[in-house]
Order: C-alpha cells, then sequence, then structure tokens
C-alpha cells in the first residue's frame, strides 16, 4: 500500500545530494545538476531527506496534493 | 536498505590531509587546483554536479563530523542563507577574493611587491606561517600563489565547519561557490538542450506534422 504522504522538492534545491544519500527506498535523483527528483512510485514519506537537507527545499506532503 | 560503500565515499580523508600537507611545505597548497578544476570540468562536459553529488571530499568531511560525529547542531539554515541573492552575492564575493589574489602572486611576480609569508584567515587575520615555507628553487609568485590559495581554502573550510556546527552538517553546500557554479552551469546546460529540443521540433521542414 502506498503512503499517504511523499516527499516534494522546491525551487531552494541546490542540487548537493545529501537527500540521495539517506533515501532508504533509493527513490530521489539529481535531475541534469539542477535539482532533485523524487520518483513518487518509490517514496514511502519516512521524511529522512526532510530531516537531511541543508537548503530546507522538501517538504513532506499529502500524497493527492502533490505533483 | 543500507547503501552499499564505494572507494568514493572515503574521499573525506583529502581534506585533513590537504590542510595538513599545507601545515608542513605550503607549496602543497597547489594541489588544491584540483578541487577547483574537476567540478568545473565535470559540470561542462555534463556531468552535472558530479562531483558534489559523488566525489567532494569536503562535503564527506562535513557529513562525516556533522553527522556520524554528531557535531551539528541539525538547526535549519536559516532562509536568507538559501537565497539566491546570498548564494549569489557570495560567489561574487569570493571570485573577488580569488582575483585579488591572483593580482597579488602577479605583483609578486612582477618583483613590485615583496613575497607575503603568510596565511591569511577570513580575508583579515594573518597567521604567521613562515615554517611552511623553506625556500624553494620555485619562482617566488608560486609561493605567494601558494599562500594566497591556502588562507583561502582553511578559510572556507573554517566557515563550513561553523555552519556546520550551528545548522545542518551540510549547510555550507548551500552557499558554497563551487556547488552554486556548477550548478549555474549545469542549468544554462539544460536552458540550451531546451532550446535546441524546441528548434528541432520546429525545423522539420516537410509537411509530415511530425515532430522529428
Ligand atoms: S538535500 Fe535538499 S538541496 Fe540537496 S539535493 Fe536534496 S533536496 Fe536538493
Ligand atoms: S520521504 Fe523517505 S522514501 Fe521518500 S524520498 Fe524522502 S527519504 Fe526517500
Ligand atoms: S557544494 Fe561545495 S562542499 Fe558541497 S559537495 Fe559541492 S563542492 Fe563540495
Amino acid at each position: 500500500m502506498k503512503s499517504k504522504r511523499c516527499a516534494q522538492v522546491s525551487q531552494n534545491c541546490v542540487a548537493c545530494g545529501c537527500c540521495v544519500k539517506v533515501c532508504p527506498m533509493q527513490a530521489i535523483s539529481i535531475w541534469h545538476g539542477v535539482a532533485a527528483q523524487v520518483n513518487l512510485e518509490q517514496c514511502v514519506g519516512c521524511g529522512k531527506c526532510e530531516k537531511e537537507c541543508p537548503a530546507g527545499a522538501i517538504v513532506l506532503m499529502e500524497r493527492e496534493n502533490a505533483q | 536498505m543500507k547503501q552499499k560503500k564505494h572507494w568514493y565515499d572515503f574521499l573525506w580523508i583529502v581534506t585533513p590531509i590537504y590542510l595538513g600537507l599545507g601545515f608542513f611545505n605550503i607549496m602543497f597548497a597547489w594541489l588544491g587546483m584540483i578541487f577547483f578544476s574537476v567540478p568545473l570540468v565535470i559540470a561542462i562536459f555534463g556531468g552535472g554536479k558530479l562531483y558534489c553529488n559523488r566525489y567532494c571530499d569536503r562535503g564527506q568531511f562535513l557529513s562525516l563530523l556533522g553527522t556520524k560525529l554528531k557535531l551539528s547542531r541539525n538547526r535549519p539554515t536559516p532562509r536568507w542563507m538559501v537565497s539566491p541573492i546570498f548564494r549569489y552575492g557570495f560567489l561574487i564575493f569570493f571570485f573577488a577574493m580569488f582575483f585579488q589574489m591572483l593580482f597579488t602572486t602577479y605583483l609578486v611576480g612582477a618583483g613590485a611587491q615583496s613575497l607575503k609569508e603568510f596565511v591569511t584567515l577570513f580575508w583579515t587575520f594573518r597567521l604567521p606561517w613562515h615554517w611552511a615555507y623553506h625556500g624553494t628553487a620555485l619562482p617566488t609568485w608560486m609561493a605567494q600563489f601558494a599562500f594566497g590559495f591556502y588562507s583561502l581554502m582553511l578559510t572556507s573550510t573554517l566557515i563550513g565547519i561553523l555552519v556546520m556546527l550551528i545548522f545542518k552538517p551540510r549547510s555550507w553546500c548551500v552557499f558554497c561557490p563551487m556547488g552554486t557554479m556548477t550548478q549555474l552551469i549545469s542549468k544554462i546546460k539544460v536552458g540550451k538542450m531546451k532550446k535546441n529540443e524546441t528548434q528541432a521540433r520546429y525545423s522539420c521542414e516537410c509537411s509530415c506534422n511530425k515532430t522529428p
């Protein structure tokens, strides 16, 4: 069953890749060195990336509101 | 799921080795040019921020101190520090300092100034570093560059450690000039890529109405 929440990346992302390293589902990748990208299919909404992000660029949101 | 360790996960060791070597012989500071050129070359050739994401010793070193050794307070990085104004402002400031350092090197090389045998911390405080320079057969401008470059590397590492202690382990990466520059290069490259794609879509000259 899919989690209710999932990670969303904002414009503040500096593409440092810290979130990639902590994601237990390997759901994040860095898109062309520009920003992080979350694979919503893989994300389980654990929030580890949100805690790690130095730029405060990740928020957990309700899956139905996620783009 | 624990991720497998690779050889590049141990590159953090380069930071203390580099700073340590400069302590004994300032000419080792020249090795730092690798940290300047490799990320840019990777980004220019389309590798994005692979250097930050995989190979950066400083990023790993800060993670080690902040996360593994739990030295970071782990508080959110202030919003102003994340703002583009601060990030690009710091990049410009850093460049200005870098070019000032190059100018001093030029003056020493041209004989207009004598060699300044000290390391400057935070662009202000002079650390006498005489014993790191024993005089070499190399030209004095090379030594001057080494002192200037080492000052820059040491200062930026200390700023990184300071923000690591106060905020998140990798808060430095938010405004690190190399990180900002490589992201900027990547953004420009993606912009160009999109432009080329759009142009290709409209350049099909036959009347088939298909996108090439
Ligand atoms: S940790 Fe934050 S700033 Fe770094 S890549 Fe992930 S979302 Fe972007
Ligand atoms: S919320 Fe958890 S699973 Fe989802 S991207 Fe972040 S770290 Fe990965
Ligand atoms: S932002 Fe700077 S310190 Fe951080 S990983 Fe990239 S090059 Fe290294």
